[in-house]
């Protein structure tokens, strides 16, 4: 596919002179097929008519307010009366406040939940199960992974919740298993609370990375396969000639979706433990809520959003661009 | 024969992994047909099953308002939506228009970007404009904020298709826009239908906006509506799974129902890659 879109002859050179200008009156279908070649390039310009309509909502309802998130983080402010600036008195406090910190803490804790576990485990049984994952049997399969993707996370966090409580079924089958000792009410928990919501998030992310990886394995040459196996190759050294870096490209989506959903985690936290117990599973999303909507401190509020948002896009942004290299 | 035990280790292996997925449901779905009142345990069939609790929970939920508004909250997103990121993505994938680089860019910062990012000042700029406690608060917001999956999505389908036909259509004397009308959106059917199905959950499943921006839960999301169901019936294990299940049920189902589309789309991504 790709070969094919290299040979495609190469886009018209762009304008030297100020192009835009010329194109202020709008299409004129006439004028443009009585010139071809100018056609062609005006052509291109009107294609910002396309665009236009896109980016005009993308910039009043996303940009705009991103761009006062950062100014609002320079200010102290109630939401009511007037705001003072304060330098970068917010971002010193999300750096030195201990609480503020421990927000920042669990949401990298969550990445072992959300992305490691998910990845390692969707990773080992797409490869274990490469070969039956056909016919109607792999579509119920698939079907049934995706579920967690269906429901609402909250819808998630409540019926985990309900698995973790006391009569849950967690407990439940440890004391059937003679651990009766082991049984506890796990969001309770201080020590066990956040690994407990944090698998809720593997539940969610897993079957979305197994069924991403399973359709990336189907677009790997089987011929590499027989090679593998006729060299004598392992199932474990098959997995790492040939499956891990034909998914190069799709553990890369799989580390890009969890990393967000796990640095910047509020439904499952807020509808199972808003954060408790104490502050033991608050995270940044709910305590950026907490902030700006009961606490009414805007300003504080804003400037852990934006070191959130730093941090995603630190984490995130060299993946898409190990991904899209292969692509080039 | 080890490629038999091979087999049999694939299929014990996603039956355990099914199993896993399914069992928080399966527990929920147990505790929403105990006797109401009861305390109820994991995973126990009842005796006597009360399906009438889902009766309850319909009716505790005010279900039919929660559907209709939803549905509305989905109908005032998912299609503008659509046309908007097919006419962004034609004009970036097919008409190559100068600067899409520098777009597509601008566009990868939102799509990573979390919401939390943009909801405090969302709050006041829908306040400012009037629109708080109304469906306008979720599905204005809602629009702008799928315009980078939606828009980089249609993209890459227009990227397929090769620009001869678009040439050959103005050879044939149609504008840029004829050509865009019919020719190109019945080809990227399938694109948008798949682009639709996942607007169509993520709508439905939005949960922070609806908080946020819309007190009164008739007029929110489906998820926004399980939030305050969860805070009212929190204590009463019984009806809380009994509504959580009603109130997942229309997406499950949507999702069943379409499920051969959704596999067809992802084989023919399979193919094209």
């Amino acid at each position: 596919m790709s070969s094919a879109l290299d040979r495609r002859s190469p886009d018209p050179p762009p304008l030297s002179t100020a192009p835009g200008r010329n194109h202020r009156h709008g299409p004129q279908p006439v004028l443009r097929r009585l010139l071809p070649i100018h056609g062609a390039r005006r052509g291109r310009w009107l294609g910002w008519l396309y665009v236009l309509p896109a980016l005009l909502v993308y910039a009043v309802f996303v940009l705009l307010p991103m761009a006062r998130t950062v100014q609002y983080s320079f200010y102290d402010w109630n939401g009511v009366g007037p705001a003072t600036a304060v330098g970068f008195d917010n971002y010193e406090r999300v750096f030195t406040d201990p609480e503020l910190i421990s927000t920042i803490v669990h949401a990298f804790q969550l990445i072992v939940f959300f992305t490691v576990i998910p990845i390692l485990v969707g990773l080992v049984v797409s490869s274990l199960v490469r070969e039956v994952a056909t016919g109607r049997f792999g579509t119920v399969a698939r079907t049934t992974l995706f579920l967690p993707q269906i429901v609402p996370l909250v819808a998630a966090a409540i019926a985990w919740s309900w698995m973790y409580s006391s009569q849950g079924l967690v407990n439940q089958t440890l004391s059937v298993m003679g651990l009766d000792s082991l049984t506890r009410p796990w969001l309770a928990d201080f020590t066990w609370a956040l690994p407990a919501v944090g698998l809720i998030g593997s539940w969610v992310m897993t079957g979305l990375c197994t069924v991403l990886f399973l359709s990336g394995m189907a677009k790997i040459d089987k011929s590499l396969y027989e090679a593998a196996k006729v060299d004598g190759a392992g199932r474990i050294s098959e997995f790492f000639a040939v499956t891990l870096p034909g998914l190069r490209q799709e553990i890369g989506v799989c580390v890009t979706i969890t990393m967000i959903a796990a640095l910047a985690s509020f439904d499952v936290i807020y509808a199972s433990t808003q954060g408790g117990p104490g502050r033991a599973t608050q995270v940044p999303g709910v305590e950026i809520y907490r902030l700006a909507f009961t606490e009414n401190q805007i300003g504080l509020g804003s400037a852990l959003a934006i070191v959130l948002t730093v941090l995603v896009l630190a984490c995130v942004l060299p993946i898409q661009r190990l991904v899209s290299e292969k692509n080039a | 024969m080890s490629s038999n035990g091979r087999r049999m280790t694939g299929i014990a292996v996603l039956v355990a992994v099914m199993v896993f997925t399914l069992l928080p449901l399966v527990s929920l779905l147990s505790a929403a047909l105990q006797p109401q009142g009861s305390v109820p345990t994991g995973l126990a069939w009842p005796n006597d099953p009360q399906w009438g609790n889902f009766v309850d929970a319909w009716n505790a939920a005010n279900m039919l308002t929660l559907l209709k508004s939803s549905t509305l909250i989905v109908i005032g997103v998912v299609p503008a939506a659509l046309i908007l990121s097919a006419l962004a993505g034609y004009g970036l994938g097919q008409l190559r228009v100068p600067g899409a680089t520098l777009i597509l860019l601008l566009l990868l910062v939102g799509l990573t970007s979390p919401l939390e990012a943009k909801i405090i000042p969302l709050y006041y700029q829908l306040r400012d404009m009037g629109l708080l406690n109304t469906r306008w608060a979720i599905i204005l917001p809602l629009i702008g904020l799928f315009m980078p999956f939606g828009v980089i999505w249609m993209r890459a389908h227009f990227l397929t298709i090769p620009r001869e036909l678009t040439d050959a259509a103005k050879v044939d004397g149609a504008t840029t826009w004829r050509a865009f009308r019919h020719i190109h959106i019945p080809l990227a059917m399938p694109a948008l239908a798949s682009l639709a199905l996942l607007l169509f959950l993520w709508t439905w499943n939005q949960f922070l906006l609806a908080i946020v921006l819309v007190d009164d839960p008739s007029k929110r999301t489906m998820a926004g509506a399980l939030g305050s169901f969860q805070g009212q019936y929190g204590t009463d294990v019984v009806l809380l799974s009994a509504g959580a299940l009603v109130i997942m049920a229309p997406t499950v189902m949507v999702f069943l129902l379409l499920q051969r589309h959704f596999v067809r789309a992802l084989l023919q991504g399979a193919i094209k890659g």
